[in-house]
């Protein structure tokens, strides 16, 4: 649904939708469904936050030592990449402030290039691991660690990291829509950039997401 | 009057010291909220009356709540909870702390029957003996998915969990048999899994227990002993009529010809059944033994591969006194008649 | 939602609020547009209202035909008409169906959606759009869910209890997934109700001159999106252990069945307030039409809708108490419980004030608000009952549980269900139906309801444990009866779909036989497409406002 946001249209300026009392009160209310559209996914992670604190509780060694195995330069590499694809993200907002669509655009490419390295960079991790046999539940196979607890390390670290992945290629799509109509509308102005911004918001949670899955996975 | 009381509200007998308390909360609760629900609604019906519309279009008064009225409404109920709740969490704090000198019982749950074990003692399978007037902690656990030890007369109940052992504990208070329902969703037959507790009076557990333990001997002297002393069919078929009681046959298999969960004992030595694969199996020792050590191995057509295993669970000489029981149970014809619904017999 | 996305989606009408025909009247929102397309393709709220209800009410007949099927089966202590795997499948189909399927949706996304943009005053909800999305999101989920049943269906319960649920060989996936995507049509619905009430409010209506019913769907709308997101990853991860064993909550690689519980409640109980809160805020409204007074104590009943939405994320645990958690954890839970109850008889105390010195006229809508406020009290009281930790030991997954969800998220909604149906039938529609009728099925299915569920509280305390397909023959007297009364339950619900049907086609027209001074009545039966001609009303000092005009508010009486 997010892709709603960044529909690219045609026409120059803000349009009033009729149900609105004012342009205003519109941009309010597509600010207000976004904070809320962002609470539900922080809410979302927020189950597995859950279940890693429990588990973790459960077997503090064999945590600690699945947590030890991963390629904690990998990892921080990936962190860098992310907050920085956060950095070009916030700029575009500033330049659609000011009506320069092509560095909007030429924003909206870094971060994107950058997310495309966050997952290559995922994807080399994630084979590592299956070579190794670091799986969850039942494919778990590495020699390692035999620490009861181990293989759902895994689970969790698989699953949060995936629902991440997943939303980084959402976060992608609403942005190649922004960049798009950056480059070929160039609409975006003083008035008129809730589209940059709300997807640029969205690319901010991404960030955050992975901002604490990074010390919870990684570090601690 | 607390007999009438129960009568009025459908509760079982109450045989523990747990159900007093509980019961004495249960009246305490029901009667406030019979009260307060009669209040509200006769207020409203009242107020129905007293207040109908005279005109299509009738005007009224503008009435607010002052303060005092709101913090009624707030008060009232809240010091009724709190009470409740306090009551409530006396006793919960005393049900989840058994008495230092209770006597230890295991209780296993698995897809469908309840096994017991006494640190000490003997093992039952789907019967609890225990002493009346002496704490009786029980150590829940599960083989397979969540089960929930429940004996209503006892009003107590407690989930067993597998990989984790919760405890209940409980002090009877007059001997009798009662009956344990689980109450946890738990599969197909999730309501037959009954099993009961036999209060005795501590002399009689006394002996009951002896008992216990010098046939356990004797098993095991058995065991050893020459297959010559093995004692006659007929000796062996009622033993095994007792063991398909007390090791949950009959929760599954019926006796009497009609179709349950698995099929009837009735008839079924000799008979030619159909297999799940479309092959024919002619039902005789080596089939019935296998079914109860490997029950998945030969499936009858038109029944589900549920059964548990009793590899471990019975011994030799069990095994073989039940073969004799099914055998006892040949018949000319068989009678394929509508079940009548499970009997609840007690068992022994 | 950028500015340009917001509207003006194809089939829809010109955007254009103050269009009337050359004739002089205006077409209503049924007329404007009769082809298939004008509907499926809306973007007007009341149309989308509308096609939620036919939809709703379908699931509806369908949950009643499996709660028909259990009952029937539970009339003898054997098996009677199925066998045990039927009938464990037929149990989680009910509640799935009527949880899922009717009560979370039925209420704010039928009356919700209709409704809330005529209460503020607004021509539309904030995000058109996404809410004709919220329906197709919600039809592909429940088109899963149908696909899983008749391809099998399952037999967890709708609980869905690990590790149960991870092994079981029924279809476990397909419906769990169709649960998962009507989640997002549930908080595509919440975000849009709570951005349209913070941003959509006609001038003049404030916070606290909003309807009653706008402060429930507020309420409902915040657990919406915040417990939602919860449940969805819960059974994203089950279908996910189902299929690959993952072992997340897998006891043999250290998971911790317990944990789900916790997960689930954490949105299953606060889900009980999405389906009940949206009732007590239908029957805020009736109680003040029918006695024709404001509302007694409205800001306490407005507060206590919120109070009931914030304390419902923190009592989840008593579903636990018997579950192994520790002593604490289960009075922590048990004593926040209760304020939930205290919330709720702070509404029940201020609707029976709003009787008070009014003019009450007994029509069927009211009479619902009879049964609700029987079902409420009965059934609040019995979930304080089972908060009470120790009483919970004994009751715990038996009958007594069933019949006090039964009793207050059931009964206290399907009669605000029922109620908001005959009171906004005209509204929705501009036709009446049989008065005469609707009190008699009113009494059929209030009678039905208590005769159902009153033998199973008394089940429950009898010791009969839910999910039973066979029992004790010492049962079969109660459970008897409890057939017998959803026997005349059945036969209720089937006197109203004659008679509204009926109405629909040769209803008398009206436009506001209630005298309503609600905000929705305030402009057409049924509401143009844009749901006001020509400028706004203006909106009095506060809905239900029946005082006599000559004399004004004047000296306020103080009780």
């Amino acid at each position: 649904m997010s892709s709603a946001h960044v529909t690219p249209g045609t026409v120059p300026g803000p349009k009033l939708a009729a149900h609105f009392a004012s342009l205003e009160v519109q941009k309010h209310a597509a600010r207000l469904g976004m904070w809320l559209f962002l609470a539900t996914e922080i809410l979302l992670f927020a189950g597995l936050f859950a279940c890693y604190a429990s588990y973790r509780f459960l077997f503090p060694e064999a945590w600690a030592a699945s947590s030890r195995s991963l390629d904690l330069t990998m990892g921080t590499i990936n962190t860098v990449v992310l907050i920085t694809s956060s950095f070009t993200a916030a700029m575009a907002v500033h330049y659609a402030k000011e009506g320069k669509n092509k560095m909007v655009g030429h924003m909206f490419v870094l971060t994107l290039l950058m997310a495309i390295g966050f997952l290559v960079i995922k994807f080399f991790e994630y084979k590592h691991k299956f070579h190794i046999g670091t799986l969850p539940g039942r494919y778990y196979f590495y020699e390692g660690i035999q620490l009861p607890g181990a293989p759902l390390y895994f689970t969790v670290y698989f699953a949060s990291t995936a629902l991440h992945a997943l939303h980084v290629v959402i976060g992608m799509t609403v942005l190649a829509f922004s960049t798009v109509r950056a480059y070929r509308v160039g609409d975006f102005n003083a008035n008129n950039y809730t589209a940059v911004e709300l997807g640029s918001m969205y690319w901010h949670l991404v960030d955050l997401v992975w901002i604490f899955l990074f010390p919870m996975l990684y570090l601690v | 009057m607390s007999d009438l009381a129960n009568q009025f509200l459908f509760l079982p007998e109450r045989a523990s010291t747990f159900a007093e308390r509980v019961d004495f909360l249960h009246y305490f609760v029901v009667g406030t909220t019979m009260v307060m629900s009669a209040g509200v609604g006769l207020a409203a019906l009242f107020m129905f009356f007293r207040y109908r519309r005279r005109e299509a279009h009738q005007t009224t008064e503008y009435v607010v709540p002052d303060l005092k009225t709101e913090f009624l409404f707030v008060s009232v109920p809240l010091v009724f909870f709190l009470a409740w709740f306090a009551i409530g969490f006396r006793d919960f704090t005393w049900y989840t702390t058994p008495p230092k000198d209770s006597m230890d019982v295991y209780v296993m749950g698995k897809q469908w029957m309840w096994k017991f074990s006494y640190p000490e003692g003997p093992n039952g399978v789907n019967v609890l003996h225990v002493p009346a007037h002496r704490p009786v902690r029980l150590l829940i656990t599960s083989r397979d998915v969540i089960h929930s030890f429940y004996v209503p007369s006892f009003r107590i109940k407690m989930d067993a969990l597998p990989g984790r052992y919760t405890q209940a504990w409980f002090e009877a208070t007059k001997p009798g048999t009662y009956q344990v329902l689980c109450t946890e969703y738990c599969g197909l037959s999730h309501s037959k899994m009954l099993a009961e507790v036999v209060v005795l009076a501590p002399e009689d557990y006394e002996n009951w227990l002896k008992e216990q333990q010098r046939g356990r001997l004797q098993d095991r002297q058995d065991a050893l002993a020459d297959t010559s002393l093995v004692p006659p069919a007929a000796r062996m078929s009622e033993q095994g009529q007792k063991l398909v009681g007390s090791q949950g046959c009959l929760g599954c298999h019926s006796v009497d010809g009609s179709k349950h969960i698995g099929p009837t004992f009735l008839g079924m030595y000799e008979r030619t059944e159909k297999l799940q694969d479309g092959q024919d199996i002619r039902v005789d020792e080596a089939y019935i033994t296998q079914s109860m050590m490997d029950p998945g191995a030969h499936i009858v057509a038109g029944y589900q591969n549920v059964m548990p295993t009793y590899q471990g669970k019975l011994q030799g000489p069990e095994s073989a006194a039940i073969v004799e029981y099914i055998k006892s149970l040949r018949t000319a014809n068989v009678r394929e008649s509508a079940s009548e619904g499970p009997a609840y017999d007690p068992i022994q | 939602m950028t500015p340009s996305s917001s509207i003006a989606a194809p089939g829809a009408v010109v955007p254009g609020h103050e269009a009337t025909d050359d004739h002089g009247h205006h077409p209503s929102y049924l007329t404007d547009g009769t082809t298939v397309k004008s509907w499926l393709l809306t973007v007007d709220h009341k149309r989308i209202g509308i096609m939620y209800m036919v939809w709703v009410l379908l699931f509806f007949l369908v949950g009643g035909i499996f709660a028909m099927l259990l009952r029937i089966e539970l009339l003898t202590p054997g098996p009677t008409i199925m066998d045990a795997m039927t009938y464990n499948r037929v149990f989680t189909l009910h509640g799935i169906v009527m949880i899922f399927l009717f009560m979370i949706p039925a209420i704010p996304s039928i009356f919700g959606n209709f409704l809330l943009p005529l209460m503020l005053g607004a021509k539309d909800v904030a995000f058109p759009r996404l809410n004709l999305l919220s329906l197709y999101v919600y039809l592909a989920g429940a088109g899963f869910a149908l696909w899983g049943m008749l391809n099998g269906g399952l037999d967890t319960g709708w609980t869905f209890y690990t590790p149960y649920s991870a092994h079981t060989t029924t279809t476990v996936a397909p419906v769990l997934f169709g649960a998962f995507i009507i989640g997002f049509s549930s908080i595509l619905t919440g975000m849009n109700f709570i951005v349209t009430t913070h941003t959509m409010r006609a001038p003049g209506i404030t916070w606290f001159k909003m309807p009653l019913m706008v402060w429930a769907l507020y309420a409902t709308s915040c657990i919406q999106v915040l417990a939602t997101p919860v449940i969805g990853l819960l059974l994203l991860l089950v279908t996910a252990e189902n299929l690959f064993s993952l072992g997340m909550f897998d006891v043999a690689r250290g998971g911790d069945p317990v944990l789900f519980q916790h997960l689930f409640w954490f949105y299953s109980h606060p889900a009980v307030y999405i389906m009940v809160l949206p009732a007590f805020g239908v029957m805020s409204e009736i109680v003040a039409t029918f006695s024709r007074k404001n509302i007694f104590g409205y800001r306490a009943v407005a507060y206590s809708s919120v109070g009931i939405a914030f304390v419902g994320f923190f009592a989840w645990g008593h579903h636990m108490f018997v579950s192994g958690q520790s002593t604490f954890n289960a009075g922590v839970f048990g004593v926040l419980s209760m304020l939930v109850g205290v919330f709720t008889a702070i509404k029940v105390f201020n609707w029976v004030g709003t009787v008070y010195k009014g003019a009450v006229e007994f029509s069927t809508p009211f009479a619902y608000f009879c049964g609700f406020l029987f079902f409420t009290v009965f059934g609040g009281m019995t979930g304080i009952a089972v908060a009470t930790v120790s009483l919970d030991v004994p009751w715990h997954d038996t009958y007594f549980v069933v019949a006090h969800f039964h009793f207050i998220m059931v009964g206290a909604t399907i009669m605000a269900f029922l109620a908001a149906l005959h009171y906004w039938f005209p509204k929705m529609f501009g036709k009446m139906y049989h008065e005469g009728w609707g009190l008699v099925s009113a009494a059929l299915i209030i009678l039905g309801f208590n005769a159902t569920f009153i033998p199973q509280f008394l089940l429950g305390n009898a010791g009969m444990p839910r999910r039973y397909y066979e029992y004790p023959e010492r049962f079969q007297a109660l459970n008897v009866a409890s057939t017998a009364g959803a026997s005349l339950l059945a036969f209720g619900f089937i006197i109203i779909a004659v008679y509204l049907t009926y109405a629909l086609i040769y209803g008398e027209r009206v436009d506001n036989p209630w005298n309503s001074k609600g905000y929705e009545w305030l402009t057409a039966s049924p509401p143009p497409t844009h749901n006001f001609i020509g400028p706004q009303p203006t909106y009095p000092e506060e809905p239900h406002f029946y005082v006599d005009p000559n004399t004004g508010k004047g000296e306020v009486s103080d009780v």
